[in-house]
C-alpha cells in the first residue's frame, strides 16, 4: 500500500537503528505520546532493536483508555433507555464500567451498534425518525473534527433525534501534566502525528521552549518511529530542545485550519476527568450551548451516576508511564483482551493489549 | 484510535452535496469519505482518512525527499563498508 509499505522497509529500519546506535547516548527516557505509536513499537518489537539505554515510555494517547469510568456508566444507562439506538466506535463497547459494559448491554437486548464514522450515526438518525440515536463521541484532536462535523450535518438535516455523549479530550494539557510531574523524568517526546495533522505543530514548539525538551512530531510506521527517536535522541545528546517535524508528508506547521474551525464551532473547552490521570484543567471538549439540543447529558437524566473502579488495576500508573503493563499482578491472568479489567487491555492501542499481543512470553517472564 | 489510512481520491461524488463526499481507493477497497476539511482536493491525490473523514493530503514531494534522505545514508554506509 503506497505511503505505508515504504515505511515498513527492513533496509531503512536497519539504517535508522545503526544511526541511533552510533549516537552513544546516556540513559534517556523518550515518551511516545500516542497509542498507535505504542502499538507499532510493540508489533515490530522496536524496543529490542534499540540501544538498551533508550527507555521508551508509553504515554496516555489512547482515547479509549483514558475515558473515565463514569462516562462508560452513563453510556450504559443511555443504551438501556427505551427507543434508543446507541452507537460508538468499536473498542468502547468492551470497556468495563462499574457494573456493566456496552457489550453486556447489547447482549441483554439493548440496541448497541458499532459504527465506522460519526456520519453513520447521523444517517441512522435520518433513517430511523422514531428512534433516538445517541453517539458516544470520544477522541483526541484527530477525531473531534469528524465528531463536530456530524453535529453540523445533523443540524443541516433538521434532525431532532440525534444526540451526542461527549467524552473528548485534548492532548497538550495532558502532555504538560506529565512534564510537570516529578515522578518521571522525560528527556524527549514523540508527538502524535495525526493529532498534529489537525492542530499543527505550534503547541509542540511552545512545549519544547517552555520545558526545554526536544520533540519530534512523528508518524506511525516503523521507519517513522525510529526516525522520530533518532531526531529526538540526537538533540538530547547536544542539549538542544527544538520541535522537528518527522511526519512532513502529512503534518504542516499550522495544521488543518478548516478542521480546527469546525471543532470550535460546535465544542468549547472544559475541564475533563481522565482515567488514571484525574481531572485536568481545560483538557476536554463539551458541546456549546447553541447545540444543546444534541447534547445527551442535557437531554436525558444521567448525571447522578456513582462509579467504582476496580482497585487492583494499575492503569493509572501505566498511562502516566510510571509502570509497564507486566508490572501488574492481573496482567495476562485475571486481565486479558478477552476478559479485560482495565481499559488499556481493551483497545488494541492500549499498552496492556499491545504487551499481551506482541511481547514474547519469555521477555515478560524475564522481567518478573 | 488515531489510526488514519492513506487512500487515493478516485471520484468526487457531487460537487455541491453536503457533506461533500469522494470515493477513495484504499489498495483496492473503495469507500466513500467526507472531504469537507480539504476543499481543494483533486482526483488522483492521496489523503489520510480517519473515521470516514479526510484529514489532510499526503504530500508526495515530502515523502519522496524523506525516503531519499534515508537511502542516501544507506549509500554512505555501503561505501564505508567497501
Amino acid at each position: 500500500m503506497k505511503f505505508l509499505d515504504e515505511y515498513r522497509d527492513a533496509d531503512k529500519v536497519k539504517i535508522l537503528i545503526d544511526q541511533i546506535h552510533s549516537l552513544k547516548l546516556p540513559p534517556i527516557n523518550i515518551m511516545e505520546v500516542c497509542g498507535s505509536q505504542t502499538h507499532t513499537i510493540l508489533k515490530y518489537n522496536l524496543e529490542e532493536l534499540l540501544p538498551s539505554n533508550i527507555n521508551l515510555i508509553h504515554g496516555p494517547g489512547c482515547p479509549v483508555c483514558v475515558t473515565p469510568i463514569d462516562m462508560i456508566d452513563k453510556a450504559v444507562l443511555l443504551a438501556q433507555m427505551e427507543d434508543v439506538i446507541f452507537t460508538s466506535y468499536g473498542d468502547m463497547l468492551r470497556i468495563p464500567g462499574s457494573k456493566s459494559s456496552l457489550m453486556k448491554a447489547k447482549a441483554s437486548g439493548c440496541d448497541v451498534r458499532m459504527i465506522y464514522s460519526p456520519l453513520d450515526a447521523v444517517m441512522l438518525a435520518k433513517d430511523n425518525p422514531h428512534k433516538k440515536i445517541i453517539f458516544f463521541a470520544i477522541g483526541f484532536e484527530t477525531t473531534t473534527p469528524a465528531n463536530a462535523a456530524s453535529v453540523l450535518t445533523a443540524r443541516k438535516l433538521n434532525l431532532t433525534n440525534f444526540y451526542m455523549l461527549s467524552s473528548q479530550v485534548l492532548i497538550p494539557p495532558a502532555v504538560k501534566l506529565l512534564l510537570d510531574s516529578e515522578l518521571i523524568k522525560l528527556n524527549g517526546l514523540l508527538a502524535p502525528g495525526h493529532v498534529c495533522t489537525v492542530t499543527g505543530t505550534n503547541w509542540c514548539s511552545e512545549i519544547s521552549n517552555e520545558y526545554k525538551i526536544p520533540i519530534a512530531v512523528t508518524g506511525f510506521e516503523p521507519v517513522d518511529i525510529l526516525e522520530g527517536i533518532f531526531l529526538t535522541a540526537k538533540q538530547i545528546l547536544i542539549n538542544q530542545y527544538n520541535t522537528v517535524n518527522q511526519y512532513k508528508r502529512v503534518v504542516t506547521k499550522d495544521g488543518n485550519l478548516k478542521a480546527q474551525e469546525t471543532i470550535y464551532n460546535v465544542f468549547e473547552v472544559c475541564n475533563r476527568n481522565w482515567r488514571g490521570l484525574g481531572e485536568i484543567k481545560n483538557s476536554g471538549l463539551r458541546i456549546r450551548d447553541d447545540f444543546r439540543q444534541f447534547d445527551a447529558e442535557k437531554n436525558f437524566e444521567i448525571n447522578s451516576v456513582t462509579s467504582n473502579e476496580d482497585q487492583r488495576c494499575i492503569a493509572g500508573e501505566i498511562l502516566q508511564g510510571l509502570k509497564k503493563p507486566n508490572d501488574c499482578g492481573l496482567f495476562g491472568k485475571d486481565c486479558t483482551p478477552i476478559k479485560p479489567v482495565g481499559a488499556p487491555m481493551v483497545s488494541s492501542e492500549g499498552a496492556c493489549a499491545a504487551y499481551y499481543n506482541y511481547r514474547s512470553v519469555l521477555k515478560i517472564t524475564e522481567n518478573e | 484510535m488515531c489510526l488514519a489510512i492513506p487512500g487515493k481520491v478516485e471520484k468526487i461524488i457531487e460537487e455541491k452535496s453536503s457533506p461533500r463526499m469522494a470515493e477513495v481507493n484504499f489498495d483496492g477497497v473503495i469507500r466513500q469519505v467526507c472531504i469537507d476539511f480539504i476543499p481543494d482536493i483533486k482526483i488522483g491525490e492521496y489523503v489520510m482518512v480517519h473515521v470516514g473523514y479526510a484529514l489532510n493530503k499526503v504530500d508526495e514531494k515530502e515523502a519522496k525527499e524523506q525516503l531519499k534522505a534515508i537511502s542516501e545514508v544507506e549509500e554512505i554506509i555501503r561505501k564505508k563498508m567497501k
